[in-house]
């Protein structure tokens, strides 16, 4: 026997629970609902993602400053940029779908205490598989069409997803590794095949031909506005990403595998099963991503026609607590911020990479909260941390 | 001994507090030289909030701390270290890989120009060792060494770095009877050569045989102190818990039914690839309790993952009720209707950060009531939570608190409420009551020989010789992967069964070996 065993948890000093307070255990349950919404606790929740996005802008200001621009003009700027007119804020909804599924795909595998790196790869393989279906299927009405391709693309998404989640159960493979290395495999494999095989032969550009009109994600307010039905199916991919976590037998597995797999497997639960579960619908929504991006927007597939949707999503997911309905707040901030980026570079000569900086601070005050918490003395709510991921092949 | 003297500690109104709960409340005690001063009390009475105050760990929010009369502040383990305060934890801070010499003087690294001084430090150690009738071996590594005597190592390395006053916490936990016996020779060694000792305990038994005077604490609180050749157990134990208690299960003879666990030849490995259980053969009837007795460590854990298709089985088979589930899945073997207490909660037993309402259904979200299909009927599982909240005492604000708030005592009964919740014809048990207080003790025993009662097969497995004794029908002593005697209740004695759990077998133990007592040779 050794004094600490390779899976024991790592104990540093000894410390007693604190017991709790006896309470009059049928008063207080009754006090609360499982369906009631508790208002407090959501505004907590919310609390550290303001303030993060709050401090990031204030941040933001002072290196303006520095450069001895204006910060009112930049942040008008970037306002009206982003919000600031009926074509303004279709454009900046535009942005949203690619962040939406793909926030949405990672979020799915925090759940399952899976850190999905891959989502890059899944939306090229998805918008790929999505683009070949629009304009190589020929004489099918839009009614069959359409979800054809989008099918197509999930499930190219899903099978590029599943292969990091099967090696993840099977051989212990992590899959942060395997979905990077994965990440290069379907970039450089979409690159040559647009190069080559799929190429449109009457274009100078490398690029597939365009889609038929029958695989299009229809406008909702005309092609001057540009905003596609793909934004209403981000929405009810969260409606569905949401009830399936939290509300189906499916969720509770899941999740339970990604709080505490030792205790799934005890419980009966297949974590083979899950983790490749998990990992394939995480892969299908970055597929759909990617197939939003073809069918409502582009139309055809160029060469590096992503935007860093993949890996920007990873920020979103963050943001959001890995809430699916906290994406769509997030995902549309994100649209904002790199929509009204243009305007604000125009008015005062600021740079569009202040936008990467105020980003990327977003995200270190919500991955490091203890920052914004010591900054604006907020609690912590010790109970029910958020499990994001766990180590290497823990 | 001059108890006039000054006392080597004394400790004056400390006082802890932590968000919701007063964890220490103007606690004072003094500590004579060359005195074994035993704290008694439940888990969350405050006991290792108290020593890591004075280990320097916390920051007590009230009260002085005063060694050997003059008033200190400790800052951390390393100023405790200085003033002569040395601590054993109960997990203990050792490096497995290096070797015990090592260890000791790790941190205090006697060196010659770049070079550890290896043969300084052996020597110092055995002369300790000698000095102190501590037997370890400087060159061995940690790692293959006994727990006994890792624990020894612990003590050597707070010798080695100079302390007068030593804070034991929990050191019998992992031990054997006879290993505690001579763990007990070496702390009146060290008091007679004037060391001071702070001995914490929850046994009953061994805090009378050691102390030269116990002190209780209960939420926090002194509640008493006493002299233990003027107390008793009973006496104590209500000074503990705050009422009386049952220290013995009451509890009819079993009346034995059919097999339902059948085990034959099992060989497990561990996670080391190593033979865990070896070859092993038990069954359990329904309507007793076999209980396995044996050190931590001697292939308990293995063999109850492998009756749980939690572990491959290597070979051998394990029938339940006439099926063979040999290597069966987890789920398999739930819903033939056995019921299982894991022995880390906190690791199988339960997800923390759930809500005991979906701790409470964790093996049986799928099922009706609690699914329709793949839709998950909340209102059904706050239901069931809100009956076996009432059912099983789980103290707790509500159905939605997450298991992490719970106290010890409330989590395991989350844990038993779940298991006994379903119909079971099998209940597998593992150290059901590690870490809890007495009241949920007897609390979870009593719901154990009710499911016996009931016709229920039990396998309980623990590594207190007072919790076998308390609810065996038969008892089998596990050492080094096999069963390696076989002792009905009535005839076993804790004497005898510490003899075969040390892997001494024969007339020589002691062991009463009637017509029904089998004693297999390893």
């Amino acid at each position: 026997m050794s004094t600490a065993p390779d899976d024991a948890p790592r104990k540093q000093v000894p410390v007693e629970t604190p017991p709790l307070v006896p309470i009059d255990p049928d008063r207080a349950l009754a006090a609360e609902s499982p369906t009631g919404i508790n208002w407090s606790n959501l505004l907590t929740e919310l609390l550290v993602p303001i303030l993060a996005i709050f401090t990031a802008l204030v941040i933001g200001a002072l290196i303006i400053l520095a450069t001895g621009a204006s910060v009112l003009s930049a942040y008008n700027g970037l306002f009206f940029g982003a919000v600031g007119s009926p074509l303004a804020l279709a454009n900046t909804l535009v942005e949203a779908p690619p962040y939406i599924f793909a926030g949405l795909a990672v979020a799915l595998g925090f759940k399952c205490g899976l850190f999905n790196i891959g989502v890059e790869g899944q939306l090229a393989m998805g918008a790929m598989c999505s683009a070949v279906v629009g304009y190589q299927v020929i004489g099918l009405p839009m009614l069959i069409h359409l979800p054809l391709a989008l099918l197509a693309g999930a499930l190219g998404g899903a099978v590029w997803g599943a292969i990091p989640g099967l090696l993840r159960a099977k051989t212990g493979a992590h899959e942060v590794i395997t979905t990077i290395m994965l990440n290069y495999i379907a970039i450089r494999l979409t690159d040559y095949l647009i190069k080559s095989p799929f190429r449109d032969r009457s274009s100078s550009a490398p690029r597939t031909p365009f889609i038929l009109p029958s695989a299009e994600l229809p406008y909702l307010f005309g092609a001057d506005y540009r905003l596609h039905a793909g934004f209403i199916l981000a929405l009810i991919m969260v409606f569905v990403i949401w009830w399936i976590l939290s509300k189906s037998t499916l969720g509770f597995e899941i999740r339970t595998v990604g709080a505490n797999p030792d205790a799934a497997q005890y419980a009966g639960m297949s974590i083979t099963r899950n983790f490749v579960l998990a990992m394939a619908l995480s892969g299908a929504l970055g597929g759909l991503a990617g197939a939003s991006q073809v069918l409502g927007l582009e139309h055809n597939l160029k060469a590096s026609f992503s935007a860093g949707y993949g890996f920007d999503s990873i920020a979103i997911a963050l943001l959001a607590k890995s809430s699916p309905i906290g994406i769509i707040p997030a995902a549309i901030f994100w649209g904002a911020l790199r929509n009204g980026a243009g305007l604000m570079q125009l008015q005062s000569g600021i740079s569009i990479s202040l936008i990467n900086i105020i980003q990327a601070l977003v995200i270190v005050f919500v991955a490091a909260d203890q920052i914004v918490r010591g900054i604006y003395r907020i609690r912590h709510r010790s109970a029910g941390q958020v499990v994001f991921t766990r180590g290497w092949g823990g | 001994m001059g108890r006039a003297m000054t006392p080597v500690l004394e400790v004056r109104n400390i006082t802890k507090r932590f968000p919701g709960v007063l964890a220490n409340d103007h606690i004072s005690f003094t500590l004579e030289a060359g005195e074994i001063h035993t704290f008694l009390g439940e888990n969350g009475a405050g006991k290792s909030t108290l020593m890591n105050i004075l280990y320097g760990l916390y920051d007590p929010d009230e009260g002085e701390i005063f060694i050997n009369g003059k008033q200190v502040s400790i800052r951390g383990p390393n100023d405790a270290i200085r003033q002569g305060l040395g601590m054993v934890h109960q997990h203990f801070m050792l490096v497995p890989t290096l070797t015990v010499a090592e260890n000791v003087v790790l941190g205090t690294e006697i060196t010659n120009g770049w070079l550890l001084d290896e043969r300084t430090a052996n020597n110092r150690i055995r002369d300790l060792s000698k000095q102190y009738g501590l037997d370890v071996p400087p060159d061995a590594l940690i790692m293959d060494l006994p727990v006994g005597v890792q624990q020894r190592v612990e003590i050597v390395k707070a010798l080695y770095h100079g302390a007068d006053i030593l804070i034991l916490d929990e050191p019998t936990a992992v031990l054997t009877p006879q290993e505690a016996d001579e763990l007990f020779v070496v702390v009146r060694s060290l008091v007679a050569q004037g060391k001071s000792i702070i001995f914490i305990s929850h046994k009953l038994r061994e805090v009378l045989a050691i102390a030269d005077r116990i002190t209780v604490l209960r939420r926090g609180r002194v509640v008493g102190t006493a002299d233990p050749k003027q107390t008793s157990g009973q006496q104590l134990a209500a000074l503990m818990v705050g009422r009386e208690v049952l220290l013995l299960v009451d509890k009819d003879p079993a009346t034995p039914g059919d097999e339902v666990l059948e085990v034959q030849d099992l060989r497990v490995l561990d996670d080391r690839h190593a033979v865990a259980v070896d070859k092993l053969s038990l069954h359990v009837r329904a309507g007793e309790v076999l209980g396995i007795a044996g050190v931590q460590g001697n292939g308990q854990t293995e063999l109850v993952e492998a009756l749980t298709g939690l572990r491959a089985v290597e070979s051998g088979h394990v029938k339940i009720l006439g099926n063979d589930v040999t290597g069966a899945k987890p789920r398999t073997i739930l819903e033939t209707g056995v019921a299982h207490i894991p022995e880390d909660r906190h690791r199988h037993g339960l997800v923390l950060s759930y809500p005991i309402a979906d701790n409470l259904v964790l093996s049986s979200y799928y099922r009706e009531p609690f699914a329709h299909g793949i839709r998950v009927d909340a209102e059904a599982i706050n239901q069931n939570a809100l009956r076996l909240v009432k059912e099983f005492d789980i103290r707790t604000p509500s159905t939605l608190t997450p298991a992490s708030s719970l106290s010890g005592g409330n989590q395991q009964k989350v844990v038993v409420a779940r298991e006994f919740s379903r119909p079971i014809k099998l209940l597998i048990a593992a150290q059901p009551t590690r870490g809890l207080d007495v009241g949920s003790i007897e609390f979870i025993h009593n719901s154990i020989i009710r499911q016996r009662d009931e016709g229920v097969a039990v396998l309980v497995v623990s590594a207190e010789l007072d919790e076998i004794l308390a609810l065996s029908d038969r008892i089998a002593v596990m050492f080094k992967g096999q069963v390696i005697a076989t002792v009905p209740a009535g005839q076993a004695t804790r004497e005898g069964l510490g003899l075969l759990m040390a892997g001494i077998v024969g007339e020589h133990a002691g062991v009463p070996i009637g017509e029904e007592a089998h004693v297999h040779r390893a």
